[in-house]
This record gives C-alpha cells, sequence and structure tokens, in this order.
C-alpha cells in the first residue's frame, strides 16, 4: 500500500518547503517539492533607490544574509558597469569565504549530523577505543581519551535532566542508523567542538562587516572600510593580524576534523553514493573576483550537462552572456500568473493561489531552468565543475576526502559516487577545505595590495538617465544565487533574486520535468513511512536549512501520524 | 552583570518584524551602559551563540502568536519561557531555541530569559507595521527599561541635541 509523507514548513523565513512522497515498496515512487511562502521582497523594492536594495535583500533569508548583500551590490555595479577597487573585492571575498565556512561547518554538525550520528548511542561507547579511532584518522590536538570521556559525561548529564533539547527530535535507535557507539561518541565530540569552531569564522564577518548576522559594510562602488595601516579604529595591522588567526584556527578544524568526519561517516554508509542522485545537470559560477571589473576568478565555475564533465562549459566574467541569456523562470507549477517562462529582467510575481495540485500548482516557488532544463546548485556542482576544469586546489581536497574514505571503507571509490545524497555532503566538506586555502590567499593578496599603499576601497556610482540592467550572481553556500535589477532614472524598475533553493526545490518546470529534490528522491527506501528519516536524509543533503513538520499522511489522505522535526 | 536584548523578526513581514523595531527604538532613545548590548537579530540563529554565552540576563523581544487582540502586551518569564520555545509561538523559535539549547549542552546558558512581545496582526510582506502593534511598540520599549530596572540597570532617556530639534 502507498503512504504519502508530507514535510511541511513551521517557519517564515523565505522559501519554507513542503515535500511530499508517495511511498510504495519501501521506497519513494513520487515526490513534489513546495515552497509555502509567497515571495514578495521583490514588489518592495520596487521604486526604490538601488543603492538600498542590499540592505533590504540582506532580510531576505535568516541564514543567508550576507550573500543577499554582496550579490545585491554586485547587480547593481553590473547594470552600471562599474569597476570596483581591488580592496573592496578582497575584502568582500573574505567575507564571502569566511562565511561559506561557518555556514558548511554549522551544517554538517548542527543542522543535518544527526540524521546520521546516533546521540545516544555514544553513551554506550568506549572512550579509549573511541580516541584510538579519532587518533588513527587526524592529529586533531582534541581527540584524546580525556576529551572523550569529558563528553560522554556531559552528554550523560545532559540526557539525564530529560531535557533532550536540541537532541528531541531525532531518530534514536532508527534502523537506517549505521555507526558504532564510538563513532557516534566522536562524532558529539566534534559536534560540541564546531560550536566553539563556527564562531571564529562569524568573527572574521563582524571584522570586516562591523558586524553580525546583518553585515554594513557594503555599497555599492565597494565597502565602507576605511584602510589605514597606522590606526585602531578603522582596518589596519591589528584587525587584519586578528583575522589571520582565525583563519588558521578554522584551518586546522576543517582539514583535520570537518573532512575526516566527513570521509569516516561517509564510508560507513557507503550504500548512500546510490541514493539520491536526481538532476544530472550541474550549475555553479566562479567566484571570488581577482580584478576590478570581475573578469578573473580564483575559483572557477560553469555547467555541466547530463553529468557529462568533458562537455563542460566555463562562466568567464560577470558579464558572461551564456549565464546572462541561460536562465528563466516557469510558473506553470507554481502560484503565479503566466503561461511562458520568463527571464528575470522580465520576470514577475503575480500571485495566482490554487490549491495544492498533484498535477497543477502547488508551490510559491517559481521552476528556474538553465537552457530550457532543470539544474541542480550547491557544492556539488561547484566540485564537479572544478573536476572538469581540473582546478588543482580543489581536486587536492576531494581527493584527500577519498582517500579516507577508501581506506576506511577499505574499497575503491568512483568519482561518479559523488551523484548521490551522500555526494553532496563529501562535496560540501571540499568546498570548504578549498575555501579556506582561498581565504588564507584572499587575506595575504589584501595585505600586499594594502602594503603597496593602495587604501581605496569605494567607487562612487553614477546613475544614468533611462534604463540599465544588470545581474550579481555569487556561488553562494547553498549554490548560484543571482539578483537581477532593472534600473530607471536612477529607480529600481524591476527586480528579481532567483536563490539556491529556488533552483533546487524548484516544482515541475514548463515541460513538467522534476525539480532537484523532486528527482533525487524518487528510489530513496523508506524503512518506516512514520519516521521518515531517509527522506530527511536527502532533503538535508542540499542543506535547506529550514524548520519543518513531517505529517504521514496514507492514500486515503487520512492523516495517521504528525511528527515534527528539523529540516 | 551582563545583559543582552535581542530583537528579532523578519523585517520583510510586517507585524514580524515588531521586535527589531523595538530595539531600534530602544537604541535610538536611550544611553546604553556598558555592560548591555543590543542586538538585531533578524531571523539568524547560530550567528549570536557567542553574545549570549553566559549572559545573567536575556531580555528576548519579539512577536508572539497567544491568540490574544492584535497589539497586546505579552511578558513571558520563568515556567513560562521554555514552553514559549517549545511551542510555536515564535516564528523564530528554531534558530533561538537551538542557540540556547547548545549553550545549555555546553553548561554556558543565560541565567535569565525573559521574552517581552506584541500579539502580531498580520504577517504580510511590507516593511511597516500594522496599527495596534505599531502603537505598542513604545510600550514594548518601556517594559524593557522597567526589566533592566529591576536587576539595578538605568537607561536614561537620551537628550536630543538641540540641533535635531530645529
Amino acid at each position: 500500500m502507498a503512504n504519502r509523507i508530507t514535510i511541511d514548513p513551521i517557519t517564515r523565513i523565505e522559501g519554507h518547503l513542503r515535500i511530499d512522497c508517495e511511498v510504495d515498496g519501501g521506497k519513494v515512487t513520487k515526490a513534489w517539492a513546495s515552497g509555502q511562502m509567497w515571495r514578495g521582497v521583490e514588489q518592495i523594492l520596487l521604486g526604490r533607490d538601488p543603492r538600498d536594495a542590499w540592505a533590504i535583500t540582506q532580510r531576505i533569508c535568516g541564514v543567508c544574509t550576507t550573500v543577499h548583500a554582496i550579490v545585491s551590490v554586485r547587480a547593481v555595479e553590473n547594470a552600471l558597469k562599474m569597476e570596483i577597487p581591488l580592496n573592496a573585492q578582497l575584502i568582500r571575498n573574505i567575507i564571502i569565504s569566511a562565511h561559506a565556512i561557518h555556514d558548511h561547518i554549522v551544517h554538517f554538525y548542527h543542522l543535518s549530523a544527526l540524521d546520521w550520528v546516533d546521540v545516544v548511542s555514544a553513551l554506550k561507547a568506549d572512550p579509549k577505543k573511541t580516541a584510538a579511532l579519532a587518533e588513527s584518522l587526524s592529529t586533531w590536538k582534541l581527540n584524546g581519551p580525556h576529551e572523550m570521556k569529558a563528553v560522554q559525561d556531559r552528554l550523560k548529564n545532559y540526557v539525564q535532566t530529560g531535557q533532550l533539547g536540541i537532541f528531541t527530535n531525532g531518530y534514536w535507535g532508527h534502523p537506517a542508523m549505521k555507526l558504532s557507539p564510538e563513532v557516534n561518541l566522536l562524532a558529539v565530540a566534534h559536534y560540541l567542538q564546531a560550536l566553539d569552531v563556527q564562531r571564529r569564522a562569524n568573527k572574521i564577518v563582524a571584522i570586516l562587516g562591523s558586524k553580525t548576522p546583518h553585515i554594513q559594510n557594503v555599497a555599492v562602488g565597494g565597502v565602507a572600510n576605511p584602510i589605514a595601516t597606522d590606526s585602531q579604529s578603522v582596518l589596519g595591522v591589528e584587525k587584519l593580524l586578528a583575522i589571520k588567526g582565525y583563519i588558521d584556527e578554522l584551518a586546522d578544524f576543517v582539514n583535520n576534523v570537518y573532512l575526516v568526519d566527513v570521509g569516516a561517516i561517509g564510508a560507513f554508509y557507503a550504500d548512500w553514493t546510490a541514493i539520491g542522485k536526481g538532476v544530472t545537470n550541474y550549475l555553479s559560477v566562479p567566484d571570488l573576483p581577482l580584478d576590478t571589473k570581475g573578469t578573473k576568478f580564483a575559483m572557477p565555475g560553469g555547467y555541466i550537462q547530463n553529468g557529462n564533465l568533458a562537455g563542460y562549459k566555463p562562466i568567464k566574467s560577470f558579464d558572461d552572456a551564456y549565464f546572462h541569456q541561460g536562465v528563466h523562470e516557469s510558473a506553470k507549477h507554481a502560484w503565479y500568473e503566466g503561461k511562458k517562462p520568463l527571464h528575470p529582467y522580465k520576470g514577475e510575481t503575480v500571485p495566482e493561489y490554487t490549491d495544492f495540485q498533484d498535477d497543477g500548482k502547488y508551490s510559491w516557488v517559481k521552476s528556474p531552468t538553465f537552457y530550457g532544463e532543470p539544474a541542480q546548485v550547491g557544492p556539488l556542482s561547484w566540485v564537479l565543475a572544478w573536476a572538469a576544469a581540473k582546478y588543482e586546489p580543489g581536486m587536492r581536497h576531494l581527493n584527500r576526502l577519498i582517500g579516507i574514505v577508501e581506506s576506511v571503507a577499505k574499497t575503491k571509490i568512483p568519482l561518479d559516487a559523488l551523484h548521490s545524497t551522500i555526494g553532496r555532503h563529501a562535496a560540501r566538506s571540499v568546498v570548504c577545505a578549498t575555501m579556506v586555502d582561498n581565504l588564507q590567499q584572499q587575506w595575504q593578496l589584501l595585505v600586499d595590495n594594502i602594503g603597496s599603499g593602495d587604501t581605496k576601497t569605494f567607487n562612487r556610482p553614477e546613475f544614468p538617465k533611462g534604463e540599465v540592467s544588470g545581474v550579481g550572481f555569487h556561488q553562494a553556500p547553498r549554490g548560484v544565487l543571482s539578483h537581477w535589477v532593472v534600473i530607471k532614472n536612477g529607480i529600481i524598475k524591476n527586480y528579481q533574486a532567483v536563490v539556491p533553493t529556488t533552483w533546487n526545490a524548484a516544482p515541475r518546470n514548463a515541460n513538467d520535468v522534476a525539480g532537484p529534490y523532486e528527482a533525487s528522491l524518487i528510489g530513496t527506501p523508506v524503512a518506516d513511512p512514520e519516521k521518515p528519516l531517509e527522506v530527511l536524509r536527502t532533503v538535508h543533503s542540499f542543506d535547506p536549512c529550514l524548520a519543518c513538520a513531517v505529517h504521514v499522511v496514507d492514500k486515503e489522505n487520512t492523516e495517521t501520524v504528525k511528527v515534527q522535526t528539523r529540516l | 552583570m551582563r545583559v543582552v536584548i535581542l530583537g528579532i523578526g523578519n523585517l520583510l513581514l510586517s507585524d514580524e518584524s515588531v521586535g527589531v523595531r523595538a530595539l531600534e527604538a530602544l537604541r535610538d532613545g536611550h544611553d546604553v551602559p556598558p555592560g548591555v548590548s543590543l542586538i538585531d537579530g533578524g531571523t539568524s540563529g547560530m550567528e549570536f551563540l557567542e553574545d549570549l554565552e553566559g549572559v545573567d540576563l536575556l531580555i528576548v523581544l519579539d512577536a508572539i502568536r497567544a491568540n490574544r487582540v492584535p497589539g497586546t502586551f505579552i511578558r513571558l518569564a520563568g515556567a513560562e519561557v521554555p514552553v514559549f520555545f517549545r511551542t510555536k509561538l515564535s516564528p523564530h523559535q528554531i534558530g533561538l531555541s537551538d542557540v540556547l539549547a547548545s549553550l545549555e549542552l555546553l553548561g554556558r546558558a543565560p541565567r535569565e530569559v525573559v521574552v517581552l512581545g506584541v500579539e502580531p496582526l498580520t504577517f504580510e510582506t511590507g516593511m511597516q507595521l500594522s496599527a495596534p502593534v505599531a502603537a505598542r511598540v513604545p510600550d514594548l520599549v518601556n517594559a524593557a527599561v522597567r526589566e533592566l530596572d529591576a536587576h539595578g540597570i538605568r537607561l536614561d532617556p537620551r537628550v536630543m541635541p538641540v540641533a535635531n530639534l530645529a
């Protein structure tokens, strides 16, 4: 008998999702991804000064404030064909990298690890064996038996208070949980250590961005950080050295803990390399611009169709016509008016709400396509582009990760294994480690540029009479983010944000082809429809970072179970 | 004594933003003494873990759905606070409750938490508060000031420079 599982939103940050699955014979046979929130932010921007847009767009999402601020100023600068000072690029790059590292660490340890790690099982672990295992994998300083014992004691006390808190909604003892008590304890120890480490990344953003969670320092035309090497109140030697210290701490953790944990845990769940593939068109963009025009980038990106790396097409600059012309959005299955897919400059946001119709409209998320086809975005898309582009800094970390998996699993792991649920986690850790290296480099470039006597951080924007349009893109932690702006006489005439979750959580498109979440869920095994852990694993692997409620409904649409969980 | 006043809410969803608006009014209208931090939390979570770590008093300003008349002032303290975070009174409870639970696990949770809020009328897209909720912002500010007063911390109204009155 087929069961229907519904994962529903409970908070109101933009982009919240509902996932519906039909389960038959223990596997998902049909899936729908539905955005449950009306996207009206674009309407707020109409008629405003383009220089103010970034401060408003960084409120779109609670988790990705920084990325919307950055990409908004990039869009306006692109429309004005502006160059921005090199210092401004580098300062933005450091903020972007630190934010991404923060996001990836928090996603793995605090938002998704508990799908794979059984916290309660960790209580049964032998701390000495845990330490021995950890020390065989990595030289990290906090892997010793005393540390593991202390973590286990802390966990015992916490569980004994009866308030499991963050751990309340876990599927402890679920048959799909496969780690030994020792590996579970190791993961819990690193969960706690990650709570400490993530703030180093946050401090970098705070020093340069003036504060977090909402940065204050970006501006159309550059950044508002005055630079002087001999003053403490502005960006000078002291602050730069503090940032360097934080970068080094992040590098230690990401290389010796995060990447290693993903490899080890991935090895125990090797069967998940065959689950969750879905859409194999992969879109990414280059990022960390190295010049004032945005034509040279530290990290490459581009498009891969049907998983064919040999056919990789690079995206080369902020002005790249191949990217600008390729993006359209369809509202055929979304609660908006409009029959034909539209380019974002022509995008409309006129609501047309119906009920949830399986074969009709069922989402507030439009369906973006790249040259007419759905595309998966995120760290996996980026890593595959790097493989195609032979980007050595990224390949080094990928090969290291694969080496760890192979040594623990004692089997060969082909590159194709990345097209999977566990592959998305693997790719995220590779991106994070590669970002750390790039963060080091961006810091050095900034120090060198300031050392050469360049202290410029801002070029004043000038708005022409008449109409101009531009796009800003960014390889955000969750994938390609783009803002599209049309400016008339210095005022915003149209504004569209095509966000990573829109690409991945897209409903069926104009040709009724399923989006990445939907496609990836087909065939996912579900051992117990009342505890759809496996569905959550695949959805979480995309990093939607949302809160959800799971409802399980049988074929006759009678609700049988209502479980709240974290998405 | 370390105190954090945290305004949370989405500025793009009308009454959802009342906590942030009250925080701004508090900051603009008062001289804030050392030891008291005002944070515009937006809809974030982990980013303010460090700010909340080991504080003596955390005052949260937020929209609170409690089935009251829109614009009703609501204060939650003591045993009501965990209930606030367990049930879905606030749209942000996931992010903030995760942060507080994480701090508890680390043994560094705030010693006292008070939640001050207003029953919202609407969460429509828009940057304006509805009239009944906007009218309560001064009450929310005063409630925060009284809360500090009860802990022996005085917040003086800021004397506006003459130039600004012209």
